[in-house]
């Protein structure tokens, strides 16, 4: 069994390859008939992951864990939205209590979180010459510090100056980005020939 | 025609390298992250306490994908060295497929280590599908379940600071990388030991993953250096006036 999902998986990922590389009629049909079960199985791991997520909540709620009480809320609006976006496509009412959720719920929510976020970085900044005081750390916080007044606006107008902080200083970042993401890109490439050749299997138990 | 050209030869290269270092381990250099992270797999399975192992957002279907399986490949690793304890490791993921996967690695490392009857498909989760959402539903692991470390490493965002200040304020260990630049540059300001660039992807080698974890190194230095001899030369026929 573990050798046949191995042999579906390596095959199954040398023909998208292989369409992607040659667009061979029968290559590219193969190609995209893979595609489309990819998403569709994609769409119920979606269903099997929030199954599991109630799953652990209800767990957490039936041991009575520390602070279980956020797990009640969370099937419960959970299961709330599932069914009033279900009931509300079905009967063809206007969608605006999924809009009312998103719009008043979620948006101001993950709003929040990204201004925690802000200030969680300003303080990791100011300590982090207290974690790692290095020529580097140093480096880093001058060159942010910089490129933060040369781009905020003032009252009076630009800062004198700022097109030459960001393109010399942005000469060296884009750099030191591109140098980093071609060691990714190189990194992506090596884990997934290894997945390819099955010598990495993360599926089918093996 | 240049990017076949490219992946068979890495895939040459990868295979020649990893039959060749069968017979010869390779000399890794020193990552002070992986060495903590060997450091605190121990601790945690001595004192009790539980490794918490966050993958990202990784969807397997773009090639932000690889962070979650070079995450995965570790993750098999990790189980079956923590298999004894009596906390077992927990897996958190921001994307659905990403967190079946999870649960099928730790129970192939379960099976592995000989201790299937300790897998629980409760620690392999789904945290949430956005990625404040998710950062919302992996801060109460960190918190509330008794880790002594953390392990974030995959495809992150912003989202990152959360995770690392959560870990912070809880006095654990954490051992974080990305392939994203924006999470990068956070992990480089909140993190101990942040690990950067491709350093991710050498997760498997430091572990003990396996000889193919090695090769694959090898081979990305390889084709560093050949990205950087093309760069030089490009930029000297350029000079030298030569339009291409």
């Amino acid at each position: 069994m573990r050798i046949l999902t191995a042999a579906i998986a390596m095959a199954s990922g040398l023909i998208v390859l292989l369409g992607y590389f040659y667009p061979l009629e029968v290559l590219t049909q193969l190609r995209i008939m893979l595609t489309d079960w990819a998403v569709i199985l994609a769409a119920m791991a979606v269903l099997v992951g929030v199954a599991n997520l109630i799953f652990v909540q209800m767990e957490k709620i039936r041991k009575r864990e520390k602070n279980s009480i956020y797990g009640v809320l969370m099937i419960a609006a959970l299961l709330a939205t599932i069914a009033i976006g279900v009931f509300g496509e079905l009967s063809g009412i206007d969608s605006s209590f999924m809009n009312f959720a998103v719009d008043a719920i979620i948006i101001p929510v993950e709003g929040s979180l990204m201004a925690i976020m802000a200030v969680t970085l300003v303080y990791a900044s100011i300590r982090l010459l207290r974690r790692r005081a290095d020529a580097m750390t140093v480096i880093f916080l001058l060159v942010a510090v910089v490129f933060l007044i040369a781009i905020m606006p003032t009252p009076f107008g630009p800062v004198p100056g700022d097109w030459l902080i960001i393109q010399f200083a942005g000469m060296f970042s884009r750099g030191g980005a591109r140098g980093l993401l071609i060691g990714i890109a190189l990194g992506t490439l090596l884990t997934s020939l290894r997945v390819l050749f099955g010598i990495d299997r993360p599926y089918g138990g093996n | 025609m240049l990017a076949l050209v490219i992946v068979v030869v890495s895939a040459v290269l990868l295979l020649i390298i990893t039959y060749l270092r069968r017979k010869s381990p390779a000399v890794l250099r020193r990552i002070e992250a992986y060495e903590r992270l060997n450091r605190v797999v121990g601790l945690a399975v001595e004192n009790g306490t539980r490794l918490h192992i966050s993958l990202g957002r990784g969807n397997l279907f773009t090639s932000r994908g690889a962070s979650a399986l070079a995450g995965l490949a570790m993750l098999r690793r990790l189980t079956e060295r923590t298999s004894m304890s009596d906390r077992p490791p927990i897996v958190t993921s921001g994307d659905a497929s990403l967190s079946i996967l999870s649960q099928d690695t730790l129970q192939a490392g379960y099976r592995a280590a000989g201790a299937e009857d300790q897998y629980r498909v409760s620690t392999g989760r789904l945290a949430g599908l956005t990625p404040f959402s998710y950062a919302a539903g992996t801060i109460p692991v960190t918190r509330d379940e008794m880790v002594s470390a953390n392990v974030v490493i995959g495809d992150f965002g912003s989202e990152s600071a959360l995770l690392v200040e959560a870990a912070d304020r809880e006095d654990t260990n954490l051992i974080a990388a990305s392939d994203n630049l924006s999470a990068q540059s956070i992990l480089y300001a909140s993190a101990q030991d942040p690990l950067i660039g491709e350093e991710l992807f050498a997760s498997g080698a430091y572990v003990g993953a396996g000889v193919s974890h090695e090769a694959s190194l090898q081979v990305q230095d390889v084709l560093r250096w050949l990205v950087v001899l093309a760069i030089l030369g490009g930029a000297l026929l350029k000079l030298v006036g030569f339009n291409f």
